[in-house]
């Protein structure tokens, strides 16, 4: 039987670990080629929160994409950069032959502080990672899909947060929201070209980005250094579905549905994981 | 390579034809047994043919050659006893009860002065108490099954207006009230409830010259040909394509009562070559 994706090259940013490389690995098992770029280093805002991806998390991703028999092209690349992103993406296409999904998933996470107490730089670095990233990252990619005019499905990561309110997380809550608004606009822009765009929209998962003392006590204020087992109590508290967070791969099944021919008129839908958030 | 779907029993209605028939198949080939009703005859108010026992029979046929169980019934799901009577007899057979797609619907329009009682009250009977009486008939199965996956099938009209289709309009957004309310009572249980939205499908309850006249008044019905009527539908849609095909809403379907989307509740999925954006 072939994979769902066989044949298919997948374009995925923040592909080193978490998120990004549970689309690269579930892609590659149903017989997609990957593009994979990833900025393998900190970012000084965001560092007090969690720790950033390292080339060895990127190096890993390519053992493990290589170990499916599948072909990848791995770059340090930063999506703040257009130019650093264009030009490994052009050299993926250039050594793949094509591009026909894309993940556009790297992403930060800064919160706790009132919106009238975030810093211009702390701002500044969620809206250019998650919002102009996504834009980056589209720009890159649709000469490709046009010029190939064999049409393609690209996938926004957005958030629960890109839908609803988030207190005490205004930046990124104000750049998942923008993700929206790019993927509307492109699926309109790109439909006479068969080329798909839709978004994806989790709720908590178990990554880095969420599994950190930083992050429990935005749930737990009060707690001086709260466990996993204390906040996954009060994240479950936000979910419909009687879980604390979801895990990486059911990310990947719903970019895999969307990467594929299965959701061949599927665009400008928000598909949300949510298991349940948005509608308590 | 086990299917997406396998060791599954999925309740299936309107499963004679059309898109239900192309579920019950799509499950059927991922691994699924099936318990199919339809009410395999005419509603006085529906202006193109219904489906007839030799269609279910069709279904039955197509799924047993894919080597799955089924158990087909006749019933009506405005009747709650009759279809909790065959969905229970298919439980008792087939060992226990997974997956619901709630998909017996009919189509019939005019503007909202024109609808008689009975266009109205035929409407929201099947597309809106139909689906109710679907989950009713399923919930304690699914609770007994320590879990489960409903997909309810709504529309685009489901969550915009379209003029001349009121009450199909009133009952798909019904749908989308049923879908959340479930979804949140049965998540305790694990028990998934989604819907799903399609566009314009290429079944017989489009493709009839009563929904031709609807979309070409201006063509004399010699005009209507499927050729002719395609730019029309294609209008509704943001992609290049007059109507998606039944398999298109079975692959979300089958994906929604997979494994795959076990954290997936409480969503309007569509599939609808983003008639919504427009």
């Amino acid at each position: 039987m072939t994979g769902r994706v066989e044949g298919k090259v997948a374009f995925v940013t923040g592909a080193a670990r978490g998120q990004g490389r549970s689309h690269a690995l579930r892609l590659a098992q149903e017989g997609a080629d990957i593009i994979a770029v990833d900025i393998c280093e900190g970012i000084p805002s965001i560092e007090r929160y969690y720790a950033g991806s390292t080339q060895a998390d990127l190096d890993e991703t390519v053992r493990q994409i290589e170990a499916l028999d599948r072909r990848v092209v791995a770059r340090k690349a930063d999506v703040r950069d257009f130019d650093e992103l264009k030009a490994a993406l052009d050299e993926g296409v250039a050594e793949l032959g094509h591009v026909d999904v894309v993940a556009a998933n790297a992403g930060v996470f800064a919160f706790g502080d009132k919106t009238h107490e975030v810093s211009e730089s702390d701002w500044q670095d969620v809206i250019d990672i998650n919002q102009t990233g996504v834009w980056h990252t589209a720009k890159a990619v649709i000469p490709h899909l046009i010029e190939q005019g064999t049409g393609g499905s690209m996938i926004l990561t957005s958030s629960t947060a890109g839908l609803k309110g988030t207190p005490n997380v205004a930046a990124y809550t104000a750049s998942k929201h923008a993700v929206v608004g790019i993927m509307r606009t492109l699926a309109l822009e790109l439909a006479p070209y068969r080329i798909r765009v839709n978004t994806v929209h989790p709720t908590g998962v178990a990554t880095d980005m969420i599994l950190n003392e930083a992050a429990f006590k935005l749930f737990l204020p009060d707690v001086e250094h709260p466990t996993k087992e204390q906040a996954a109590a009060v994240f479950e508290s936000t979910n419909a579905l009687p879980i604390p967070w979801v895990e990486p791969v059911d990310i990947s099944n719903a970019v895999l549905f969307l990467a594929s021919d299965e959701a061949r008129y599927v665009t400008g839908t928000e598909l949300k994981v949510d298991a349940g958030y948005t509608i308590k | 390579m086990p299917g997406r779907v396998e060791g599954k029993v999925a309740f299936v209605t309107g499963a004679a034809r059309g898109q239900g028939r192309s579920h019950a198949l799509r499950l059927a080939q991922e691994g699924a047994d099936i318990i199919a009703v339809d009410l395999t005859g005419q509603i006085d108010t529906v202006p193109y043919a219904m489906s007839t026992p030799a269609d279910l029979d069709e279904t039955v046929r197509q799924v047993e050659a894919l080597d799955r169980r089924i158990v087909a019934t006749q019933a009506d799901v405005r009747d709650f006893d009759a279809l909790k009577g065959a969905l229970d007899a298919g439980v008792a057979q087939l060992g226990k009860l997974d997956i619901v797609s709630a998909n017996a619907g009919i189509f019939s329009f005019g503007t909202l002065d024109e609808l008689t009682e009975e266009q109205w009250s035929d409407m929201l009977a099947v597309n809106l108490t139909g689906v109710w009486h679907t989950v009713k008939a399923a919930i304690p199965h699914l609770k007994a099954n320590g879990g489960g996956s409903m997909i309810l099938t709504s529309s685009t009209a489901g969550l915009l207006a379209i003029p001349n289709i009121g009450h199909y309009v009133a009952a798909k957004h019904g749908v989308v009230g049923v879908m959340k309310t479930a979804a949140l009572e049965l998540a305790p249980f694990n028990i998934r409830v989604n819907s799903v939205h399609p566009t314009s499908v290429n079944t017989d309850m489009i493709q009839n010259s009563a929904t031709y006249e609807l979309f070409a008044p201006d063509l004399t019905p010699e005009q209507r040909t499927k050729e002719a009527l395609a730019p029309r539908f294609q209008t509704l849609n943001v992609l290049p394509i007059p109507w998606v095909e039944p398999v298109d809403i079975s692959n979300a379907v089958l994906w929604l009562a997979s494994d795959e989307s076990r954290y997936v509740t409480g969503l309007e999925v569509r599939v609808d070559a983003g008639q919504l954006l427009k």
